[in-house]
């Protein structure tokens, strides 16, 4: 091209499938009698085959050997960033050996293999209550068995799929609790992706309704302010769950007896800093590391000799079982420590998820 | 409203004990080891251990338990735990001497890869007197996942070894 006296940029090159889509789009139109709409929430991809176009590359492993490592996830060791690298260290003169420039015209038709329409993604958000103390986020299943009946996951997406006829779901949320801990207050924050849903358009009584359909299928979760969001919102949640604090409520034996006094302590102290080592419950699956967290405020509340609740306020990702019994002395300091007994956790409860998304909606 | 079952200390409710008893043929010298449902295991002593008996003062505790190894060199990473030391039952975890001249070397009692050691207890070796089953425990222990069952096999009970504790009373009285 540089002899003829042309210089191309790369995106004078115009990309196949951008050419396909160029004859396609009004052929398709016509057809079908809507306008096409290259961003889309509807999808059409077709995929073809053409043997000679997988060949073309070959050459380059008899030029770059190197680039071309067999490993053993891949099916062909041509992969997009082999051959680039390739192309990157090949020298021009060796290149135009092995291949013309331009490209010679291909000897044969490709092939259409397949057809797939899909439908792009919508998001459903709210806030869930939990008051089961006997309920998982997501189904836990061991061995193929599962080990508690249902989730929280399941609960609220069932109906969902159901209404917006989806292929399946991916439920996430601004932090989680545990199996034995009950959500109150405003509830946490979810967002629910549901795949290729068949039906996307619902007016915010039917999302109402949708919401009063799940609370009616169960006393163990509640959610409220249902609505649809953004990909891009889910953002704002996620956020949340490093950046956002928390309040607890838990439910706190003593070995030893307490007094009133003994406890009122907990209430003056301001900005806890914790070091939580990884705790041991969660050792198996996590890597071993030191956190450092805060606990802003606690307030006491006295019940006898041996239970007091405390309500605390604490950063993002702090573990409140572990600070109350200590986790073998790898959370310190703890609630053992700061009242020179053995503490041990009997109830916790989430009073709050100090995040403002997904808005408040008038339930 | 009644405490914990397992008693003082939350962690522990999840943990099943396991012992063993007579390490090395060494009298008395037993170990508890607290297994997780998730399969982490924590070594400590049993309270029948001579460290634990009254009068015993602990002079030092060492993690360096040959010139090339010591125990608080260990470092994993991530999930998987990699470049752990890996040990067998035998495998010394740390050696301790007390003021009466005595020296007790405490060993693994399984398989698995060290995830960390108890670095409280070199500050304050009074801890492992004082809480054997809960501060002062001595080391963290991941078997590997094939092995989780398994690696109990050579271990007994709490049954089993209170049995062994009353062979013992009877044939001292």
């Amino acid at each position: 091209m540089r002899n003829l006296g042309l210089s191309l940029e790369k995106d004078d090159i115009v990309q196949l499938k951008e050419a396909y889509k160029w004859i396609i789009h009004p052929q398709l139109a016509e057809e079908l009698g809507v306008p096409a709409d290259g961003k889309s929430l509807f999808e059409v991809s077709v995929v073809f085959a053409h043997p000679e176009t997988d060949e073309e590359c070959r050459f380059l492993a008899t030029t770059c050997p190197d680039c071309f490592k067999p490993a053993k996830n891949k099916q062909s060791v041509f992969t997009r960033m082999a051959v680039i690298k390739a192309l990157e260290k090949i020298k021009e003169e060796d290149f135009l050996k092995h291949f013309p420039c331009p490209p010679s015209s291909p000897k044969n038709l490709c092939d259409a293999l397949e057809i797939q329409c899909n439908n792009g993604a919508v998001f459903v958000a709210g806030r869930y209550n939990k008051y089961s103390r006997n309920l998982p986020q997501t189904p836990w299943i061991i061995d193929g068995e599962r080990k508690l009946e249902s989730s929280v996951e399941e609960l609220i997406s069932e109906h969902l799929m159901a209404e917006f006829k989806a292929d399946s779901f991916n439920f996430s949320s601004s932090g989680r609790e545990d199996v034995d801990v009950r959500t109150l207050g405003n509830g946490r924050p979810f967002a629910i992706e549901l795949v290729n849903p068949r039906r996307i358009h619902f007016t915010a009584e039917e999302m109402k309704r949708l919401q009063q359909a799940i609370n009616n299928s169960s006393d163990k979760i509640q959610v409220r302010d249902l609505q649809l969001v953004t990909r891009e919102a889910i953002g704002r949640m996620k956020e949340g769950e490093e950046e956002k604090t928390k309040t607890y409520s838990a439910l706190i034996w003593t070995d030893k007896a307490i007094q009133r006094e003994d406890i009122a302590l907990l209430d003056d102290i301001k900005e806890l800093k914790l070091d939580q080592k990884t705790p041991l419950r969660v050792l198996h699956r996590r890597p071993l590391a030191v956190r450092c967290r805060i606990i802003h405020t606690m307030s006491s509340e006295y019940i006898d000799e041996h239970h007091f609740r405390l309500h605390l306020k604490t950063q993002a990702g702090t573990y409140i079982k572990e600070f109350v019994h200590g986790d073998f002395g790898r959370t310190k300091p703890n609630i053992g420590s700061l009242l020179n007994r053995t503490a041990d956790i009997l109830e916790l409860d989430v009073e709050s998820v100090d995040v403002d998304w997904p808005p408040t909606l008038d339930n | 409203m009644e405490a914990p079952a397992a008693g003082p200390g939350g962690a522990e409710r999840y943990f099943t004990r396991w012992y063993k008893p007579d390490v090395k043929g060494r009298p008395c010298e037993d170990f508890c080891v607290l297994q997780h449902s998730n399969r982490i295991c924590v070594i400590t002593l049993a309270e029948a251990h001579p460290l634990l008996q009254s009068g015993k003062t602990i002079k030092s505790i060492n993690y360096q338990i040959s010139a090339n190894c010591s125990r608080l060199q260990n470092k994993v990473s991530g999930k998987s735990k990699r470049g752990a030391q890996f040990l067998t039952e035998l495998a010394p975890l740390c050696r301790i001497s007390s003021s009466d001249g005595e020296e007790y070397t405490i060993y693994s009692c399984i398989r698995g890869r060290l995830i960390e050691v108890n670095e409280n207890i070199l500050s304050n070796p009074t801890l492992l007197q004082e809480k054997p089953s809960t501060e002062g425990y001595i080391a963290v222990v991941l078997p590997k996942f094939e092995e989780s069952k398994s690696v109990t096999q050579g271990l007994l009970t709490q049954k089993e070894y209170e049995e062994v504790l009353l062979k013992r009373r009877n044939s001292s009285s």
